[in-house]
């Protein structure tokens, strides 16, 4: 084995958290109307990974939520399509299937989400049969017991493991922020996945709370910046779980811009991981579109 | 020697149990029958409306679940903390122009409003439901259940017992709702959420916005997510707003003159469904 593989993390930076505090309350102290509101909203919804990743998941719901990424609103077909349906390795099919014919990429948690705790064999195969399947994108979770252990080299072995049975899926990686107590180790976390070979890095599963605060997310874009001035790879983010109304994803939306440019503002490089999220998003823009405050009764509940 | 500097009341919003400023940072000021000021009040704004609609709508299935005994205490229960507080009531209301003598009174006659609907949470489905002789083999009976979320304009004067009139048999009967007070009698109301929040209600089942008609009257007619409005003392032209938009999604609409305020249960019925069930019975 190449000493090359074993990370050092030297370019992880110390967080202030104070400082970061500061700087998101001001992200979100921004005021978007009007036109650039209608704009954001409807750029937030392309770039949604619609999730449903529930025991009680069902093939029918799962078709169900394939023809709303496709149109997520029937009232207004000027809508853009979400960017991706997010299933478990058993539905993959299923939304392939109801999704051929689309621009609507198939997600797939796989490596034992959301513990992680299976054996490392398990979880690449679990990988490997989710893009035998059809997925085009692996949302995976990291070690984090081993992570919270130092163990920094097993989880960089992992994430290199998981990247290579994608072939050529994206690979997305769970850091589940919610678990790693500190910016500081978030911030590794971030820097280890990167330089393991992540194409995006994602906050949560979306089962432990705290999940994508703006906070972790300012870190981590952060991180994506640094890694991509030192490296020249672009890194894409995605936040996931706890984003819930249109005006918080606007917040991350102009955070993204301020941190890392326009180039990341595409579903290519950001994505937000959220179910929730795609109503409240559909009913400010009926708003804006009517005039008139709209009630959660007349949106599709999935 | 000292002087002491008065504590001075600042008259908040009402929303989903909390009393929070208006998110516009708006005021306008109020002025007694002198032209002394007398407070400064929150101006809402419609995402201040939009707010307590949201409020109203998460509390309204647990409010409708809870039970009717438990609905008439919680009002009953208003009922006593008014009456304990009655003396600072009737000392806004002359604050805003009343006398001394029709204060004391409209406070009194609130009170009682209180406790005769209290009274009717746990009878009016009894006096209004019913079993229907049906020609087949069914258990065939009609209960009234809440509408949902009503919006509710209560009027200019008399302040308090207009807007106990107006709230507390949409209260009674299971629905939330979202008041704006009068503008030209706003005091006692904002003292009256004290009163709900201190009485064991859940938050959002009574918001309440001080502000301007004009302003926050459109946006309710056309909102949605308004299942009702109730309006007491409204003119034609506010009338036919109101008709024209509560179409949009088929909102319950119902109109009083400004002083239609005894207790009825029929104020109750106004914003409830009547649902009908048809129980299949084994004939032996």
């Amino acid at each position: 084995m190449a000493e090359t593989s074993t990370p050092t993390l030297i370019h992880s930076p110390t967080i202030d958290a104070v400082g970061l505090a500061e700087r998101v309350a001001r992200f979100k102290a921004r005021s978007i109307k009007t036109a650039s509101k209608v704009s954001a909203l409807r750029l937030a919804l392309s770039m949604i990974d619609l999730t449903t990743l529930e025991g009680k998941d069902t093939p029918g719901k799962v078709r169900q939520l394939c023809r709303k990424a496709v149109c997520p609103d029937p009232a207004d077909s000027s809508l853009p399509h979400v960017a991706a349906v997010c299933v478990y390795p058993s539905l993959v099919r299923v939304a392939k299937d109801a999704l051929k014919g689309t621009k609507v990429r198939v997600a797939s948690v796989a490596t034992s989400f959301p513990s992680g705790q299976a054996v490392l064999g398990a979880r690449l195969e679990e990988i490997r049969y989710a893009v035998a399947e059809g997925a085009d994108e692996i949302d995976m979770v990291i070690s984090r017991g081993k992570f919270l252990c130092g163990d920094f080299a097993a989880v960089y072995d992992e994430i290199a493991a998981c990247k290579e049975a994608c072939g050529e899926a994206h690979l997305k990686v769970i850091l589940e922020t919610g678990e790693l107590h500190t910016y500081d180790n978030v911030r590794r976390a971030s820097d280890l996945a990167m330089e393991a070979g992540a194409d995006f890095i994602k906050t949560s599963t979306g089962k432990v709370s705290p999940a994508a605060t703006p906070e972790v997310t300012l870190v981590m874009l952060q991180a994506i910046q640094d890694f991509h001035v030192r490296t020249g790879r672009m890194v894409g983010m995605k936040p996931a779980g706890g984003i819930r109304d249109a005006k918080t994803a606007v917040t991350f939306l102009v955070m993204v811009r301020e941190t890392l440019g326009p180039a990341w503002l595409t579903p290519e490089w950001f994505r937000f991981g959220a179910s929730t999220l795609t109503n409240d998003i559909l009913m400010q823009l009926a708003k804006q579109r009517t005039g008139h405050y709209q009630s959660p009764h007349d949106f599709t509940n999935d | 020697m000292s002087t002491r500097i008065s504590v001075l009341k600042t008259y908040k919003l009402y929303i989903g149990g909390q009393f929070p400023r208006t998110e516009s940072g708006r005021a306008t000021a109020l002025s007694g029958r002198k032209g002394q000021h007398i407070a400064n009040l929150c101006r809402a704004s419609r995402k201040d409306l939009r707010n307590a609609v949201v409020a109203a709508r998460k509390a309204q299935p647990n409010w409708a679940s809870k039970s009717a005994y438990l609905r008439g205490q919680i009002l009953y229960r208003a009922a006593e903390m008014l009456e304990g507080r009655a003396g600072q009531f009737a000392d806004e209301l002359r604050l805003q122009g009343d006398s001394a003598s029709s204060a004391r009174k409209e406070v009194d006659a609130a009170v009682d409003l209180l406790v005769h609907y209290a009274g009717w949470t746990d009878k009016y489905t009894q006096v209004f439901g019913s079993i229907n002789p049906v020609a087949s083999p069914h258990f065939n009976f009609s209960v009234p259940e809440p509408t949902g979320v009503i919006g509710v304009l209560p009027p200019q004067a008399p302040g308090l017992l207009g807007l106990v009139a107006a709230v507390a048999p949409l209260v009674a009967g299971g629905n939330t709702c979202v008041a704006l007070a009068s503008p030209t009698h706003p005091l006692s109301a904002v003292t009256f959420a004290e009163v709900l929040n201190d009485s064991d209600l859940p938050g959002g089942v009574v918001n309440i916005l001080t502000g301007l008609r004009e302003e926050i009257l459109p946006p309710m007619a056309t909102y949605k997510d308004i299942d009702g409005i109730a309006a007491y003392g409204t003119t034609a032209a506010e009338q036919a707003l109101i008709g024209e938009n509560a179409a949009l999604n088929v909102k319950r609409v119902a109109f009083h003159p400004a002083d239609a305020l005894a207790g009825d249960p029929y104020r109750i019925m106004e914003f409830q469904e009547i649902k009908t069930t048809w129980h299949p019975v084994a004939v032996g």
